[in-house]
């Protein structure tokens, strides 16, 4: 049977993405953030995952106005690059795992999640981001990837609470999985940062730090958070943060904190990330 | 105070709702069309024949041509749909952002390597904090 193995939580701000494409991570500027993925690096290439669940919100790319999924999975075989207005970053295409993935969909809705089904979709720096992250650059990446995309770019967002159900009802249908397969599930996004209005260039690290202690330790409470709070302390973009109760509930009552990196600032955003591993 | 009321009570903030959605449908439509080099190259050769090909509403036409994001997200812009008009200008999310708050580039910059904006008075209009 598929198992879970761990969760990633981690920021995917687009600038990381250009600092990584255009050769600038070794800059005073970016270095320390790389430097805080080190670790994470080494780790991953020893766990050799199979297959990441990658939640993560779409940019404008893949979803217009037009048709707005709150909950979507991706079922395909594989996934372009978007081009978000500067050209396609220059990553590898995305490999997907449309098996595992279509199990997935119909444990979910049967589970009455009743998520949007793609079948065809690029992928923008919500998910390429955090995949450079964790693997730097290599010709291909080592991992198949399951999307996951949530609406967080209008209101109302799922609730937290929500999100965090995802996550458990999602650990039954990866469990339930009829393969021995190595999976880890991840949740992107955040930490505190606004992008718009006067009001931009919001960090609250007061917030964040709290928010990945109760992760870790009480998500119950954490669930309950509404979304104004998360616009008042967190700005308008911190909201993101939902994605990782997703990762969360997919983990199980208890976890244990392999890992833990804040770094302030990357371009307008704090920069959180987290690894968990399951506990029995 | 309903969601809305709260909404409007955080200081220098525009939630993005289902109703300015509705309002700013073309306008963040118009951005979308922008995912393509033949489109960018279009939309720089001649901005106002361009704008003029969407059912836009004058104000959010301006606000493009202005490069005024506030006036933009006033007129039901988002931001990552207006992401993509800087994206075209060669422009920096962070140069974008530092331009809606009346700071210069470089003091936003400054304020972000010194750890950003504090939420301190940033939280609720209503009640100070």
């Amino acid at each position: 049977m598929a198992r879970i193995t761990a969760g990633v939580a981690t920021s995917h701000v687009p600038a990381i993405g250009a600092a990584l494409d255009l050769g600038k991570s070794g800059s005073d500027y970016w270095q320390p953030l790389f430097d805080g993925y080190d670790w994470s690096k080494e780790w991953i290439t020893k766990e050799k995952p199979d297959v990441v669940v990658l939640v993560y919100n779409d940019h404008a790319s893949a979803f217009s106005l037009a048709v707005l999924p709150t909950f979507a999975i991706g079922c395909a075989e594989r996934y372009a690059i978007a081009d978000e207005g500067f050209g396609p970053r220059p990553v590898p295409e995305v490999i997907g795992h449309a098996d595992l993935a279509c199990h997935i969909t119909e444990r979910l809705i049967l589970d009455e999640f009743d998520m949007t089904i793609i079948n065809e979709m690029t992928v923008d720096h919500g998910l390429t981001v955090p995949l450079s992250l964790m693997f730097g650059q290599p010709e291909a990446w080592p991992v198949k990837v399951v999307p996951i995309a949530v609406n967080v770019v209008e209101y109302p967002q799922p609730t937290g609470n929500r999100c965090f159900e995802l996550g458990k009802a999602l650990r039954r249908a990866i469990q339930s999985y009829d393969e021995d397969l190595n999976v880890q599930v991840w949740g992107t996004g955040g930490m505190s940062h606004q992008l718009q209005g006067p009001r931009a260039g919001l960090i609250n690290s007061e917030f964040d730090h709290e928010f990945f202690d109760q992760l870790v330790q009480d998500p119950d409470t954490l669930k309950k958070v509404p979304h104004i709070e998360y616009l008042r302390e967190a700005g308008s973009e911190g909201i993101e943060m939902i994605m990782w109760l997703i990762m969360r509930g997919a983990l199980g009552k208890k976890v244990k904190e392999l890992y833990r990196f804040y770094h302030v600032p990357a371009s307008n955003t704090a920069v959180g990330h987290l690894i968990l591993k399951p506990t029995k | 105070m309903n969601d809305h009321e709260e909404f409007d009570d955080i200081p220098g903030t525009t939630v993005f709702t289902t109703k300015r959605s509705r309002q700013g449908f073309q306008l963040n439509q118009f951005c979308m069309s922008l995912m393509t080099e033949l489109n960018r190259e279009r939309f720089r050769s001649d901005e106002r024949a361009y704008l003029d090909e969407w059912p836009m509403t004058e104000a959010q036409k301006q606000a493009v041509l202005d490069r005024d994001y506030n006036a933009a997200i006033a007129e039901g812009g988002n931001i990552y749909f207006l992401a993509k008009i800087f994206a075209t200008d060669g422009q920096s999310f962070q140069q974008a952002a530092a331009s809606m708050t009346g700071m210069s580039s470089d003091e936003y910059a400054q304020m972000m390597i010194s750890g950003g904006r504090s939420p301190e008075g940033q939280r609720s209009i209503k009640e100070g904090r």
